[in-house]
């Protein structure tokens, strides 16, 4: 069967490309002044971070799981990298690495006590948040030199936001969806019992999930952090729901291991530059998150007619 | 040891192997063996121990008594695992298909082979699975690179079974297949039981789990029975005759199934049709139309658009449809139980009223006494085989979760019932205790839609519609009907 450009399946992976290009083609019509170097790196900047957190939330999905704490667990990060890790770097990164062996026990207790992964994490959200506060009471740090230095290095002709939003995904990609252990992984949301039957550990798959995500979620921390200059405990915490819809907005689907890792960068960055678009269009802030929420409602509404069109055709 | 003596050592061996699941006695002391070269048929009705019994082979459960042997090795239970049997090369094709919808063909035979890995792995084990399914089943016209999940369910058990045959560091010395042909059409079902005898016929061995009893006879070399966890005859295959085995496995002995003469269908195909449906892609005005008190089969190879015509009928009893027009309320019988049949979280008893939960409450609340009693009242009729109507419904084995699906549309108060291949894996016994049902409740009046892959089923029905590749190809009236006129309508045009 001929493969045209309404073939469903390729459609559905064009829906988050398309849904970034219409987007940012409306802000190159609202604001033709963004459609230049600084432009773009002023307003993909901040996507950076989250289009990080989507893939830690990615991993956790592709597991059949739910992380409601990415964003409290971002934050602290944050707070960690603006003081200890400039502070005394030595200990910083012995705290950075064991917030990412609390995130891979975490995945061990999920598995090994069959526990729905939503009450954990919503669970170690507030800890998270505690943690936070406790080092950081009030908004403050510094970034260490090499990390702002890092995030706003100047690339010739392409903005590093946008290199370092590529690479993150051909990585990624390559990792999870090309490679014979990325295989295993999905193949654990797809059908955890055949993957066990077929000789594999599914508290190995767990853990390493998990881990990934605190990786992940550790990167975002450092470079929000490297970004905005100082910390605050509540500096991520929208992080969270920005992470999920990015996943599902890149064609994600919340169980049977279908994830798309480039899908998921588009996605973030499509939420990300929502909110600039809104601010050219003048929309007043407390109209923004509806205006945000109304957004997704249009893409999400949009990927299921897809769906349907493939149902269709089966 | 002299070369013959080791070739002839079982591949795997239990001497009185025990499990049990809580109260259940799923094993109760089995002693059965397997040689290199041989093709081993086990029977048993619903609930006997069979799949427990290959679990055990396989390594996916462990046992509670006994000794088990891996090539003349003791295995402690403790020790005995997956890695294990598959190490001697012991696989199994499950019922439940072990496959992962989310991945592809090539990706889901990585799972299966540990040794396929590094650069270009993906070339490696799409061969390699191509090469084993054009071996098994010539003409699959299955890509490697296709997502599981986007394959018929016969594609997918054809995946699973050439998957579980091919061989990279270590070799399948043991396949179990248990219902390996029940999703998989005639044509496809042979070319896999022709490949099992050239197995056997190279020295391999295969456990035959199967309710088709032609199956067994034609491909084995000694059957086991088994009934209430334990193995009650076991003889060469031509020691039993059709009679004698399904006498052994404890069901009443009657010969087929006589058709059931009485109805006369003719008298009833007059007034208006309470269904009336055209497959969409249909281009003469060929229709299926369903009469109260009729039985109607849809018949045809696997996957021709059968269950698609169902769903379109049932979803057309709720909303307008160009293609169907349906008077009646509407009850369906899945036929794969895990995607769209069962609550797998909800009790049996809930399983069962679920269809019905309106005609069972009062201003808006459930009345649970009524409740109860319609739960007790099927699991008397249909004789689901349980303690108690309130433990989960996983609790039941394959057949006796079909039996709550059955009894779910039956105590409905649908009057059309429209069956998908509902009788996939389910034993003899269950089937005609299922018929018999089926006909009275169509003799008190009750419509049924029924699609089926097994010939012996048509005999039920008062009309046949013959489908092929999504169309209606022939419309054969009961008195006329004959395995030959199936065949000729669900393959005509295939040469062409």
């Amino acid at each position: 069967m001929p493969r045209t450009i309404l073939d469903p399946k390729i459609l559905r992976s064009l829906v988050p490309a398309l849904s970034f290009a219409v987007l940012l083609g409306a802000i190159f019509y609202v604001q033709p002044r963004t459609m230049s170097y600084f432009g773009l790196n002023l307003m993909l900047n901040l996507a950076l971070p989250i289009a990080f957190a989507t893939i830690a939330q990615m991993f956790i999905l592709t597991v059949n799981d739910l992380d409601l704490s990415i964003g409290s667990f971002v934050s602290l990060v944050a707070c960690i990298t603006a003081t200890w890790l400039n502070e005394a770097p030595l200990l910083g990164v012995v705290a950075l690495l064991g917030c990412i062996a609390a995130y891979a026990a975490l995945g061990a207790l999920i598995h090994l006590r069959n526990l729905p992964s939503i009450v954990v994490t919503l669970g170690m959200s507030f800890v998270w948040s505690g943690c936070a506060i406790l080092l950081l009471p009030s908004p403050g740090g510094s970034a260490p030199d090499w990390l702002s230095g890092l995030v706003k290095f100047r690339m010739p002709f392409i903005p590093f936001s946008i290199l370092a939003s590529l690479i993150l995904g051909l990585i990624v990609h390559f990792a999870l969806m090309r490679s014979a252990t990325g295989a295993v992984l999905r193949g654990s949301g797809g059908n955890p019992q055949a993957v066990e039957r077929a000789g594999w550990s599914l508290l190995k798959t767990k853990v390493t999930m998990y881990a990934l995500a605190g990786f992940f979620g550790v990167m975002s921390g450092m470079i929000l952090v490297g970004t905005t200059t100082s910390a605050d405990a509540n500096i991520a915490l929208r992080y969270t729901l920005f992470s999920i819809a990015g996943v599902i907005l890149g064609g994600g689907e919340f169980t049977g291991g279908r994830v798309s890792p480039i899908g998921a960068i588009l996605g973030a960055l499509t939420l990300a530059l929502v909110g600039s678009l809104l601010s050219f269009l003048r929309i007043s802030p407390e109209w923004q998150i509806g205006a945000q929420g109304i957004i997704l409602i249009v893409v999400l509404a949009l990927r299921s007619l897809v769906n349907r069109l493939e149902e269709r055709q089966a | 040891m002299s070369p013959s003596a080791s070739s002839d050592r079982p591949i795997v061996e239990l001497n009185d192997v025990a499990k049990s699941f809580g109260a259940v006695k799923a094993l109760d002391g089995v002693d059965f063996s397997v040689r290199p070269g041989e093709c081993v048929g086990v029977v048993g009705h619903n609930g006997a121990g069979k799949s427990t019994l290959m679990q055990v082979l396989a390594g996916t459960l462990a046992h509670d008594r006994g000794e088990v042997r891996l090539n003349g090795d003791v295995v402690a239970a403790s020790d005995h695992s997956v890695a294990r049997a598959h190490d001697a090369g012991i696989r199994c094709v499950f019922q439940e298909l072990s496959l992962c919808p989310n991945l592809t063909v090539a990706e889901n035979t990585r799972l299966r082979h540990g040794s396929i890995r590094g650069f270009g792995w993906r070339r490696q084990a799409a061969r390699l699975i191509a090469t084993k399914l054009d071996e098994i089943f010539p003409d699959h016209g299955i890509s490697a690179g296709a997502v599981v999940g986007d394959l018929s369910i016969g594609r997918r058990q054809m995946v699973e079974i050439a998957a579980n045959f091919s061989a990279t560091e270590s070799e399948p010395r043991l396949v179990i297949l248990d219902e390996p042909t029940s999703s998989l059409d005639q044509q496809v079902a042979s070319q896999l039981l022709a490949y099992v005898k050239r197995f056997v016929e190279a020295g391999g061995s295969v456990i035959l789990i199967s309710h088709i009893l032609g199956d067994i006879f034609g491909t084995c070399d000694r059957i086991a029975v088994m009934r209430d966890g334990l193995i009650v005859e076991e003889r060469p295959a031509d020691k039993f005759d059709r009679h004698s085995l399904v006498a052994s496995m404890g069901h009443v002995t009657d010969e087929d199934t006589p058709a059931p003469q009485s109805q006369a269908s003719e008298s009833q195909r007059r007034g208006e049709p309470i269904v009336s449906a055209r497959p969409p892609r249909q281009t003469d005005d060929q229709r299926l139309e369903l009469h109260p008190g009729e039985i109607v089969g849809l018949a045809g190879l696997a996957g021709h658009g059968q269950t698609a015509l169902l769903r379109l009928i049932h979803n057309a009893a709720r909303h307008r449809s160009r293609y169907a027009s349906v008077n009646g309320k509407i009850a369906f019988v899945a036929g794969d139980r895990q995607a769209d049949g069962i609550f797998p979280l909800w009790t049996i008893g809930q399983n069962v009223t679920v269809r019905s939960l309106s005609a069972l409450s009062r201003l808006g609340l459930l009345e649970k006494g009524r409740e109860r009693e319609m739960e007790d009242r099927w699991r008397e009729t249909l004789k689901i085989r349980t303690p108690d109507m309130g433990d989960n419904i996983l609790t039941l084995s394959g057949g006796n979760q079909q039996k709550a699906l059955f009894a779910r549309a039956l105590a409905s108060d649908a009057e059309i019932i429209a069956m998908d291949d509902p009788m996939r894996g389910v034993d003899v016994g269950t089937k005609r205790e299922v018929y018999e049902r089926i006909r009275q409740e169509a003799e008190n009046g009750r419509a049924f839609l029924w699609y089926t892959t097994e010939f012996d089923e048509l005999v039920n029905c008062n009309h046949v519609y013959v489908f092929r590749n999504g169309l209606i190809a022939a419309d054969i009236e009961r008195d006329q009907l004959s395995e030959q006129k199936v065949l000729h309508a669900s393959f005509e045009g295939e040469a062409a």
